[in-house]
């Protein structure tokens, strides 16, 4: 018998560094240098729950500055199949960053330097996390619920729970999982979200429908 | 106990006011002190007037000062206002000292609250030196600075950082606008109150009597720009947009609406230039209104086709969200927080000239499909961003982890 999903909640608040970058060499230079977790964070997930315009093509803050503001398609490109569930540490991933801006600096000195529209912020962010209290025995009783849940919990149980959990997969995941074969496919089929084309609100829609095929709800 | 919240379940959802009640727990008696220095016009009164009783609402012993002045201390903070915006305005010693004198009369009434305050939460310069005063403060003080001070006239700014470095925080709408400071520098977007006057859905006898009494033919289609007679949001590039555009043909009118709020005393200046620009044209009806003319601003900014924000030097720009709440794509300049609500060919466009937003206001009359499907999506991002339960969240984390001395990752246990 599993332990019955605790939902959890979370609010997050933005901070600016102070620091920016107005060419890809400012950027390299203050990447190689930022050794608080939190910006990383930001700029891949916790930007999510920020006021913003979902980006049809670019996810990460860095692939959407470069092709916004660098016009550098061929960079943005790189930058936007980086994905931050697959490192190991924050520490990783900012290192595949400096990667591929370094590798755009070795192919095109000229474009290192070239000034970007608008200057790119490094931010962090504060979270706070919070129990609803609310405990959910059965994944069907969790289908029910999905529909229900606020973005905070959203966000913290299918975004940030991917740098929580040493799979890098979501919360839902990991607790369906503890029931063994049972809810397989659905297992698979949250894990085949792609959570970054979308707003946190079509997203809990895409859960909702994903429970709602497998699952008869219940109260 | 909880009334004024359950309004905006049906248009956020019931989740979202739960998520609200449950931040707040740790948070309820403490005493929040909001100071800023008008209680009409401009948009931080505007949101100050329903974010106090919400927190109330939600616990916490919220309340809203003002500091006041004479015309000399508003000629001083108008001339602040313009420094932080990068006019080049220096600021005679006389007038600095007159400002600090004021905010110490203004303390001394003040004392007895803002000494005993959990939060004072300042908003903009005119009340900054409040904290400079209080010697034996009890709380956390906040500034938060609405204004684009991305490129602050530097004198001015030295002088105002003096103050504000003492600050336990600060907040800005956009990361753009922060200022470096020994403290943490939040990020804020501002928000509409879609339950307001200014906001709520109108009936049509209401659309009908705006456009009897202001002779506004709703067979032909309107354009506006609604703010205060101000430079910066360019009233008169707005009227040349308007007279290119209708060189092309369309049967346009432009409505220029706006008041002048009690700490601006340029706006008559301005209305002056706005009237001759319109050389009696009778298309071009500007409307001075008064502070409270909410329900007729909401339905002129209903009754457009297009809404223009064509600043040269914006906050936030909450006149923007406004006009995307009420589905109305905007063509907006292309400065400070507009560029945040104004994505190109999705909510609007972005215009750096006023032949750029000629060029747009045809494109759009001429595609009123695309007009329409950018309307929806403008609605929709507001609805998911930019609406007041949002800007609470975050006003109630930022306190959360401003008490809780700024951990990145905060875990609440109640």
């Amino acid at each position: 018998m599993c332990d019955p999903f605790a939902v959890t909640d979370c609010a997050l608040i933005a901070i600016a560094t102070g620091e920016k970058a107005q060419n890809i060499r400012e950027m390299h230079n203050r990447l190689m240098r930022t050794y608080d977790d939190g910006v990383m964070y930001y700029h891949f997930w916790g930007g999510l729950l920020r006021p913003h315009f979902v980006d049809p093509e670019y996810q990460n803050h860095f692939a959407g500055w470069a092709y916004h503001d660098l016009h550098d398609r061929r960079l943005a490109e790189k930058l936007s199949i980086i994905n931050p569930a697959h490192y190991a540490s924050i520490d990783e991933l900012r290192q595949e960053v400096v990667e591929v801006f370094e590798e755009r600096m070795d192919e095109d000195e000229a474009a290192s330097r070239s000034e970007a529209e608008h200057p790119f912020f490094f931010m962090r962010s504060q979270i706070v996390v919070f129990d609803t209290r609310l405990r959910v025995a059965r994944p069907e009783a969790l289908a029910g619920l999905i529909p229900e849940l606020s973005l905070g919990s959203l966000f913290y149980h299918f975004i940030d729970a991917r740098r929580r959990n040493a799979s890098g997969g979501d919360d839902f995941t990991e607790w369906l999982k503890c029931w063994g074969d049972r809810y397989h496919s659905l297992a698979e089929q949250i894990q085949a979200i792609d959570p970054y084309f979308n707003s946190l609100i079509e997203l809990r829609e895409n859960l909702a429908v994903c429970f709602a095929s497998h699952l008869e709800t219940e109260d | 106990m909880t009334e004024m919240l359950n309004q905006y379940a049906p248009i956020v959802g019931e989740n979202v006011i739960d998520h609200l009640r449950q931040l707040a727990e740790p948070l309820k008696g403490m005493k929040v002190v909001h100071v800023n220095s008008t209680r009409e016009g401009g948009g931080v009164a505007e949101i100050l007037h329903r974010l106090i009783p919400l927190k109330q609402e939600l616990g916490l012993d919220a309340s809203w000062e003002i500091v006041t002045g004479n015309s000399k201390f508003y000629r001083c903070t108008k001339k602040m206002h313009n420094a932080l915006q990068s006019n080049r305005t220096d600021i005679s010693p006389d007038l600095l000292q007159h400002y600090e004198a004021v905010n110490a009369d203004n303390f001394a009434r003040l004392k007895d609250l803002l000494q005993e305050a959990d939060i004072v939460i300042v908003h903009d310069p005119q009340p900054v030196p409040l904290l400079k005063f209080c010697q034996a403060r009890k709380g956390k003080w906040i500034w938060r600075c609405h204004i684009d001070a991305s490129r602050p006239f530097r004198p001015v700014w030295k002088y105002l950082q003096n103050f504000i470095r003492d600050y336990d925080a600060s907040i800005y709408s956009l990361p753009a606008f922060a200022q470096p400071m020994p403290h943490p520098l939040y990020i804020i977007p501002p928000s509409i109150d879609p339950l307001s006057d200014k906001n709520i859905a109108l009936g049509a006898a209401e659309m009908d009597g705006v456009c009897q009494t202001y002779g506004l033919d709703p067979e032909r289609p309107i354009i506006c720009q609604i703010s205060r007679f101000d430079r910066f949001k360019d009233p008169v590039g707005v009227i040349r947009a308007y007279q290119m555009a209708k060189a092309f043909g369309p049967p346009l009118q432009l409505v220029l609406a706006g008041g002048t709020a009690t700490d601006d005393p340029e706006g008559e200046e301005v209305l002056a230039e706005v009237t001759a620009a319109a050389q009696d044209d009778p298309d071009i009806h500007v409307l001075l209104l008064p502070p409270d003319a909410h329900r007729t601003i909401n339905a002129i900014q209903r009754l457009s086709a297009i809404v223009l924000q064509k600043s040269v030097k914006e906050g936030f720009g909450l006149t923007v969200t406004e006009a995307l709440w009420k589905g109305k794509p905007v063509i907006g300049g292309d400065a400070g927080g507009i560029r945040l609500q104004v994505v190109n060919h999705q909510t609007g466009f972005l215009v750096n000239t006023a032949e750029g937003a000629a060029l747009r206001i045809r494109y759009l009359l001429k595609h009123n499909d695309r007009l329409q499907e950018m309307g929806e999506t403008a609605r929709n991002f507001v609805l998911e961003n930019y609406l007041l339960t949002r800007h609470l969240r975050e006003y109630l984390t930022l306190m959360v982890a401003i008490v809780r001395n700024s951990a990145d990752r905060i875990e609440l246990t109640f």
